[in-house]
C-alpha cells in the first residue's frame, strides 16, 4: 500500500477533549442542577461526534488525520492518528454515546439511581479513553489510554456500591489490571528495546511486520502476551470480567461492554494482528493458528453457555463474548477480506448489541424483570421495546437486510480467502446458536401467553428509554445500506 | 601453632591491634543486641564506637614515629625556618606539605583529626539516645526491653483492635514491675476519663461525633496517644526507680 | 552564583539557627522562617542544577576551605561535587522539604504544641544533612553527614508521641550500627587507598589493580551493608514500620520519602563512583546473589503491606518493597535498570510524598488512620482523595504517572539482562499494590463493611451521617501542598524525557551494558 497523504488536524485531539471539558460542566451543574447537567452531556457528546464524522470526507479520500500530543520517551511520541478503522469505531463510539446519554436519563430517572454526577463524569472520561483508543497511532499510546479506560470505568461498574458491586468489580478490575500490568507491560517493553536494534517507535503505520526479525517462539510469546494483556477483548479463559461487570447500571452495561470497552480491546487486538505483526507475518507465523482456534473455541463455548442463561442481561454478555470472538478470529485469518470483515464487525455489533441491551434494561425499568421465563407475553404490552428486540437479535445473527450480515459475509469470504473451511464452518454453527438463544427470547415475549394477568398496568418504559433503542434498532437497516461507506472506510472495496 | 603465617600467628601477632577492635566490635554489638536494659544497649552503643574509633587510631601509627606535632627541625614557624629565610618567609605564611623525608617521624594525623569529628558523633548520639531512654522511662515507667515490649504491645493492640474490654488495673508486684507502670497508666485513664476543658478534649468530642461507631475507642486512645509526659509532676514525690533486673 | 552548591547546605543551617534562637523569643517566627530558608535552598538547588547540566564536564565541584585542586592533590580539601545525579537528587530533597514545610503550620502546632523552635530547627538541620549527603564528593565527610541527617531524623521522630519515643530507640540502635559499619569499611578504605576523596579512590583502585585484594573486599561488604542498614533494606526494615508510623505528621512526610531514597542514592555512588563498574559487579559476586534477596525482600514486604489494616503501617512496608525495587535495579548490572533505580529514587520521593501528605490530612480530619474510619472520605473530601490516589496510581504504576515510567525501565532492565526473577517479582508486586490501592477505593467509597455484609439503605448510601459527608476539606496549607505534590508525579512523568536523559548523560562514562541486540 502507498503511503498516505498525512493531514496534521487538531480534530482528533478536539474528539478527545471534548468530553472532559463536558466532565467540567456536569461536576459544575451538580446534583441540583439535573437538565443543565445532562445538556453538558449532551453538548460534549454532540461535539465529538460532529468532529469525528467531520473527518469522514478526509479518510474516504485515501489520507489520514495526525495530531502529536507529547513526547513520551525520547523517541515514542504520544500521537494521534485517524485512518479507517479507528475513525470506523470513534464513530461507531461517539455516536452511540449520544444515543446512550438520552436513554441513560430516562434509565437513572426512572429508577432513582444515586450519584448521578459521578455516573456521568465518569462516563464522559471512558468516552475520552475511548477516542483515544481509536486515534492511537502506536502502542504505547494505544495502552495509555487502555488503561485509563479500565480506571475510569471502575466506579461505574461498582456503581450501585453493595456487596454484589464489590464483587463485580474486584473481578472486574483483577482480570483487566493483572493481564495488562502482568502480560501486557512485558510484551511492551520487550518491544521497546530489541524491535529495529532499539529505535523503534512502536508505530502502528511505520513499524508494521518488524515483529518478524524476532526469532519464531518469541513471536509466538509475543503474540500470545498480546492476546491475552488485551483481556477486554474477552477471550476465553479471559472473559469472567465480562459477565461479572454486568451488576453495572444498564446503560454502563450497554455502552461500555457492548460498545467501549469490548471494543476498545478487540480493537486493540486488531491493531497489533494487523499493525504490528502484519497480515504477512502473521500468515507465516506458526502459532497463530491457535490465534484462530482459540477464537473459534471463545466463540462456540460462549454461545453454548449462552444458550443455558436464564437472567437476560447475563445471556447477553455470553453473546457478546462469543461476538468478540468474531473479531479476533477475522483479525487472526490476516486476510485483507478477513480483516475488513472484523473491523466492518465492530460497527455492526455495537449498533445491534446495545439494542439489545437498551431492551433489557427498559423491560427492567418498565417492569422489574430480568430473567427470560418471566418474559412470557410482555411483548404485547412493549411493542416497540419487544420489536426492536427483534430487529437487533436479527442483526446479531447475521440476516440480511441488517448490518450484522455484512460483517459475517465478509468474515466468510476471508476465511475462505485462505482456504480455511473450518472457520466457516465455525461461523455457520455459531450463527445457528445465536439464532437459538437469541430468537427465542422474542417469540416468548409476543407469542406466549402470561401466566398472570396481573400486570394490567405493564407498559413502555418512559420515552428517553424507547426512543434510543428504536433509533439504534434503525441504525441496524442504515449500516447495512451504508456499507459501501464503511468497506470503503476500512480499505476494502465493495 | 604459632608459627608464621599461620592464621593464628596473623591475627594474634602481626595484627592483634586489629584483633582486638575486632574483638570489642562484636562485644559491642552484642550487648546492642542481648542485653535487655536499655542504657547497656546504649553502652554497647558506645563500646562498639570505640572499637571503631580505634581502629582508624591503630592505621596511622607507625613504627619509630612520634605524635604528629611538628619536631623542632620541621617546624616551617619555628627557630630553624630562619636559616633559609627567603623561601621559608613566603611559605610559611600559607599551608606547607611536609616533605617526603619528614613524613616517617610523624603518625598519620588525619585519622586522627576524623576521629575527632567520629567521636563528637558518638557523644551526640550518645546524649540523645539517652534522653530518648528518659522519655521511655517517663511514658512507660520501665527500661527493660521485655517489659517495655510487653506494654507497646498492649498499647499497640489497644489502639488497633479498639476493643472495649478494659486492661487489667491489677497485676500482683511479684510478676511484672512494681507499681510504677501501674499506676502510672491508671492515672492517665483517669485523667482521660476526666472532663478537662483542653481545647484538645474539644477536639476529641467533636471527633466522636463525626467518625463511626468503632472509632469511638480510637478517639479515644489517639487522644491518649497524644499525651504528653504530664504525669510526671503528679508522681514524683511518690515515685522511686525501681530496681534494675538485667 | 558560583558557589550555590554550598549554600544548598548552608541555607538551611541558618535558618535552624534562626529559628533556634528567634523562636525563644516567638514561636510564631519558626514556620515563616523555615519556608523562606527553604525556598531559598530550592533556588540554590535549581541553579546547581542548571550550572551542572551547561557545565562541558557536567559536574559542579567546589573545595571547602579553599584547597583548590591547582595547588593540591584530590583529596586534601573536603570536595563537594555535584554530578547530574547528586544535583538531581539535592533537588528532590530541597523540593521535598519545601513542600513539607508549606504543610507543616497545622500538623506541628497540633502535635509537637510549644516545641516549634527546636522542631524546626532540627526540621532544617534534616534537609541540610539529606542535601549534604547528595552532593558531598568524600567517603568521610558522607559519614557525617549521614549521621547529622540519623540524629536529626531521631530527634525529629523523638519529639513525637511516648510510643514514637519508644520506637526512636530501636532506630537509634540501627541507624548507628549501620553508620558504624559504613565507617568501618571507610576506614578500610583509606587505608588501602590513603584517600578519602571519592573519585580519588576509584582511581587509585582502577591504577593500582585492587580489585581481588581482600581489603577492598571487606570494606566494599562493610560499607553496603552499613548502607542496606540504612536504606531500611530487608530483613534490616524492622525501625521502619514503628519509626514512621508513630513519628508526628510533618516528620513521616519528610522522612519518608527522603531518608530511605538518599541513602539508595548513596549506595549507586558508592557502587558506581567510589568503588567503579568494574570492581563491584565484576569483581564481586553481589550481582549474582543480591537480586534474590530483593526477590524476597520485595515479596515480603508486599505481603507485610497487605496485612496491614491502618494506612501509615501500609505505606511504611510500601517503602521497603520500594527500596527492593531500587536495589534490584541496581544490581541487574544493567543501563535501563540504573536508569530505573535512579528514576525512581525521584519519582518514589514525589508518589511517597503524595502518599504520606495525604495520609497526614486525613488524620487531622478523621482523627484516624485506620481502615474502618475512612469511609466516605470522597465526598468528604475529594480534593485530598485525588492527591492521594494520583500517589497511589503512581505506586501501581498507571501511566502518565511517574511510577508507570520508573516501572517501565525497571522492567526493562530486568528484562535486558534476562532477570527472571526480579521481573516477575516486580509484576507480583504492582499487583499487590493493585490490590492495597483498590481496597482502600473500596473503604472509602463501598457502602459494605469488613465482614462483606451490606451497610446502609442501598442505592449508594454508606450509613453515615449528614455531618459526617458534608464537605470539609483540609485547611489550605496542608491541602495546597498535597495538590503541588500530586502535580509534581503528573509533571515528572509527563516531562520523564527531560530527566531521563540527564541521568543518561551521568550513567555516559560507565559504560553499562545495555542488552542484547536482537537480529
Amino acid at each position: 500500500m502507498n503511503d498516505p497523504v498525512i493531514v496534521e488536524d487538531i480534530r482528533p485531539l478536539i474528539a478527545l477533549l471534548a468530553p472532559w471539558a463536558g466532565m467540567i460542566g456536569i461536576i459544575w451543574a451538580g446534583e441540583k442542577r439535573a437538565n443543565l447537567r445532562e445538556m453538558f452531556t449532551f453538548i460534549a457528546a454532540s461535539v465529538q461526534a460532529a468532529v469525528v464524522l467531520s473527518l469522514v470526507p478526509i479518510i474516504l479520500s485515501g489520507a489520514v488525520v495526525e495530531f502529536h500530543i507529547w513526547q513520551i520517551f525520547s523517541h515514542v511520541p504520544m500521537l494521534l492518528r485517524v485512518d479507517g478503522p479507528g475513525l470506523l469505531f470513534a464513530c461507531v463510539a461517539s455516536v452511540l454515546w449520544i444515543a446512550t446519554t438520552l436513554y441513560a436519563v430516562g434509565y437513572m430517572r426512572g429508577l432513582h439511581e444515586h450519584a448521578q454526577t459521578r455516573f456521568y463524569s465518569f462516563f464522559a472520561l471512558s468516552l475520552s479513553a475511548t477516542m483515544g483508543v481509536a486515534f492511537s497511532a502506536n502502542l504505547l499510546t494505544i495502552y495509555f489510554f487502555y488503561e485509563m479506560l479500565s480506571v475510569s470505568t471502575f466506579p461505574l461498574v461498582t456503581h450501585m456500591q453493595d456487596k454484589q458491586a464489590r464483587t463485580g468489580g474486584r473481578t472486574y478490575l483483577g482480570y483487566l489490571l493483572f493481564t495488562s500490568l502482568c502480560l501486557l507491560l512485558p510484551a511492551l517493553s520487550w518491544c521497546y528495546v530489541w524491535l529495529d536494534g532499539g529505535n523503534m517507535t512502536m508505530d502502528f503505520m511505520a513499524d508494521v511486520g518488524k515483529v518478524g526479525h524476532f526469532g519464531e517462539t518469541t513471536q509466538i510469546v509475543l503474540l500470545f502476551l498480546f492476546t491475552f494483556g488485551f483481556a477486554k477483548a474477552g477471550l476465553m479463559p479471559a472473559h469472567s470480567w465480562l459477565p461479572g461487570a454486568m451488576v453495572a447500571p444498564t446503560p454502563v452495561s450497554a455502552l461500555l461492554h457492548a460498545v467501549a470497552v469490548v471494543k476498545v480491546g478487540v480493537f486493540c487486538v486488531y491493531r497489533v494482528y494487523a499493525d504490528v505483526f502484519g497480515p504477512e507475518v502473521l500468515a507465516k507465523m506458526g502459532g497463530e493458528e491457535w490465534a484462530m482456534v482459540i477464537a473459534s473455541a471463545t466463540i462456540i463455548i460462549s454461545s453454548l453457555i449462552a444458550l443455558s442463561q436464564d437472567n437476560l442481561k447475563r445471556r447477553l454478555a455470553f453473546s457478546t463474548i462469543g461476538q468478540l470472538g468474531y473479531i479476533v478470529l477475522g483479525a487472526a485469518i490476516a486476510t485483507d477480506r478477513g480483516q475488513g470483515g472484523a473491523v466492518l464487525h465492530i460497527a455492526m455489533h455495537a449498533c445491534g448489541k446495545i439494542t439489545l441491551f437498551f431492551c433489557a434494561g427498559a423491560i427492567f425499568v418498565a417492569s422489574g424483570k430480568k430473567y427470560v421465563s418471566e418474559l412470557r407475553g410482555i411483548g404485547r404490552k412493549m411493542p416497540l421495546t419487544m420489536g426492536a428486540f427483534m430487529i437487533g437479535s436479527l442483526s446479531v445473527i447475521g440476516l440480511p437486510p441488517l448490518g450484522g450480515f455484512i460483517s459475517k459475509w465478509y468474515l466468510a469470504l476471508g476465511a475462505l480467502d485462505r482456504d480455511a473451511m473450518w472457520v466457516v464452518v465455525v461461523l455457520l454453527i455459531s450463527s445457528l446458536l445465536n439464532v437459538f438463544y437469541l430468537l427465542p427470547v422474542a417469540v416468548t415475549a409476543f407469542f406466549r401467553t402470561p401466566e398472570t394477568e396481573k400486570d394490567s398496568s405493564l407498559k413502555e418504559a418512559p420515552w428517553p428509554c424507547v426512543v434510543p433503542l428504536l433509533l439504534t434498532a434503525f441504525g441496524c437497516f442504515l449500516l447495512f445500506f451504508w456499507s459501501d461507506t464503511l468497506l470503503q472506510m476500512v480499505g476494502l472495496q465493495p | 601453632m604459632f608459627e608464621d603465617g599461620s592464621i593464628f600467628n596473623q591475627l594474634l601477632v602481626e595484627r592483634l591491634n586489629y584483633f582486638i577492635y575486632v574483638v570489642l566490635l562484636l562485644i559491642g554489638l552484642w550487648a546492642m543486641i542481648a542485653k535487655n536494659n536499655l542504657i547497656k544497649k546504649l553502652i554497647g552503643m558506645s563500646i562498639f564506637q570505640t572499637a571503631i574509633i580505634l581502629f582508624y587510631v591503630s592505621i596511622g601509627v607507625k613504627e619509630g614515629a612520634t605524635i604528629p606535632i611538628y619536631l623542632p627541625e620541621h617546624d616551617p614557624h619555628g627557630s630553624h625556618a630562619q636559616l633559609d629565610s627567603n623561601q621559608t618567609e613566603l611559605l610559611s605564611h600559607g599551608a606547607k606539605v611536609l616533605e617526603a623525608s619528614a613524613v616517617p617521624n610523624y603518625t598519620n594525623p588525619l585519622p586522627h583529626v576524623l576521629m575527632l569529628t567520629a567521636i563528637v558523633v558518638g557523644v551526640a548520639t550518645l546524649g540523645l539516645a539517652l534522653s530518648v531512654c528518659l522519655r521511655i522511662y517517663r511514658g512507660y515507667g520501665t527500661v527493660e526491653e521485655d517489659e517495655l515490649l510487653e506494654k507497646l504491645e498492649r498499647e499497640d493492640s489497644r489502639k488497633s483492635g479498639g476493643s472495649n474490654k478494659r486492661r487489667p488495673r491489677r497485676r500482683t508486684p511479684a510478676n511484672k514491675g512494681g507499681p510504677a507502670g501501674q499506676s502510672k497508666r491508671g492515672q492517665t485513664t483517669e485523667k482521660t476519663k476526666s472532663d478537662k476543658p483542653t481545647p484538645r478534649r474539644r477536639q476529641a468530642s467533636k471527633s466522636r461525633t463525626k467518625t463511626n461507631g468503632p472509632a469511638k475507642e480510637q478517639a479515644k486512645s489517639s487522644n491518649r496517644e497524644n499525651d504528653k509526659p504530664k504525669p510526671v509532676k503528679r508522681r514524683r514525690p511518690a515515685r522511686k526507680p525501681k530496681e534494675d533486673k538485667s | 552564583m558560583s558557589d550555590s552548591i554550598v549554600w544548598i547546605v548552608l541555607f538551611p543551617l541558618f535558618g535552624a539557627v534562626a529559628c533556634a534562637l528567634g523562636g525563644a523569643m516567638s514561636k510564631k517566627i519558626c514556620y515563616p522562617v523555615s519556608v523562606l530558608s527553604m525556598l531559598a535552598t530550592v533556588w540554590v538547588s535549581v541553579d546547581t542544577l542548571f550550572q551542572a547540566i551547561e557545565s562541558p564536564v557536567h559536574e559542579v565541584s567546589y573545595i571547602l576551605g579553599g584547597w583548590s585542586l591547582d595547588l593540591f592533590p584530590r583529596g586534601v580539601g573536603i570536595e563537594f561535587r555535584a554530578d547530574l545525579l547528586g544535583a538531581l537528587i539535592a533537588l528532590v530533597v530541597t523540593g521535598v522539604g519545601l513542600i513539607v514545610a508549606l504543610y507543616s503550620k497545622v500538623p506541628v502546632q497540633r502535635e509537637t504544641p510549644g516545641k516549634e523552635p527546636m522542631y524546626y530547627g532540627l526540621f532544617l538541620l534534616q534537609i541540610s544533612g539529606l542535601a549534604g549527603i547528595a552532593l558531598t564528593g568524600d567517603a568521610f565527610n558522607l559519614y557525617v553527614l549521614i549521621e547529622v541527617a540519623a540524629l536529626t531524623g531521631y530527634g525529629l521522630i523523638a519529639l513525637g508521641t511516648n510510643r514514637a519515643a519508644a520506637a526512636t530507640f530501636n532506630y537509634i540502635i540501627l541507624g548507628t550500627i549501620g553508620a558504624s559499619f559504613y565507617l568501618l569499611g571507610v576506614g578500610y578504605l583509606y587505608l588501602k587507598t590513603g584517600t578519602l576523596n571519592m573519585v580519588g579512590i576509584r582511581e587509585v583502585i582502577e591504577a593500582h589493580g585492587l580489585f581481588d585484594s581482600p581489603a577492598m573486599q571487606v570494606a566494599f561488604v562493610l560499607v553496603l551493608l552499613g548502607i542496606l542498614i540504612k536504606m531500611a533494606f530487608f530483613p534490616f526494615h524492622a525501625w521502619l514500620p514503628n519509626a514512621y508510623c508513630h513519628a508526628p505528621t510533618t516528620t513521616s512526610c519528610l522522612l519518608a520519602p527522603l531518608v530511605t531514597k538518599v541513602m539508595i542514592y548513596v549506595m549507586i555512588r558508592m557502587v558506581l563512583t567510589v568503588f567503579g563498574v568494574e570492581f563491584s559487579f565484576e569483581s564481586t559476586w553481589w550481582t549474582e546473589f543480591l537480586p534474590w534477596l530483593v526477590v524476597v525482600a520485595i515479596v515480603c514486604a508486599a505481603v507485610m503491606a497487605l496485612a496491614q489494616r491502618e494506612i501509615k503501617r501500609m505505606l511504611a512496608y510500601l517503602i521497603v518493597a520500594e527500596v527492593g525495587y531500587m536495589v534490584g535495579g541496581v544490581w541487574i548490572y544493567n543501563y535501563y535498570g540504573l536508569i530505573g533505580s535512579v528514576f525512581h529514587i525521584i519519582s518514589d520521593a514525589c508518589m511517597t510524598l503524595c502518599l504520606f501528605l495525604g495520609a497526614g490530612i486525613i488524620l487531622e480530619k478523621c482523627k484516624t488512620t485506620h481502615f474502618n474510619g475512612l469511609r466516605g472520605l470522597f465526598a468528604k473530601m475529594p480534593l485530598t482523595m485525588i492527591g492521594f490516589f494520583i500517589g497511589g496510581f503512581s505506586i501501581i504504576g498507571l501511566p502518565p504517572t511517574c511510577g508507570f515510567f520508573s516501572k517501565w525501565y525497571l522492567i526493562t532492565g530486568g528484562m535486558v539482562s534476562e532477570r527472571w526473577e526480579y521481573m516477575i517479582t516486580l509484576m507480583f508486586s504492582t499487583m499487590v499494590m493493585v490490590v492495597l490501592f483498590f481496597r482502600l477505593i473500596e473503604r472509602i467509597h463501598l457502602a459494605v463493611d469488613e465482614s462483606g455484609n451490606n451497610l446502609g439503605k442501598g442505592h449508594g448510601d454508606l450509613g453515615l451521617t449528614k455531618q459526617q459527608t458534608r464537605f470539609d476539606e483540609a485547611p489550605l496549607s496542608m491541602l495546597i501542598p498535597l495538590l503541588l505534590a500530586a502535580s509534581v508525579v503528573l509533571l515528572v512523568g509527563v516531562y520523564n524525557q527531560e530527566v531521563v536523559n540527564q541521568i543518561e548523560v551521568f550513567l555516559q562514562p560507565f559504560n553499562l551494558p545495555t542488552g542484547v541486540k536482537y537480529e
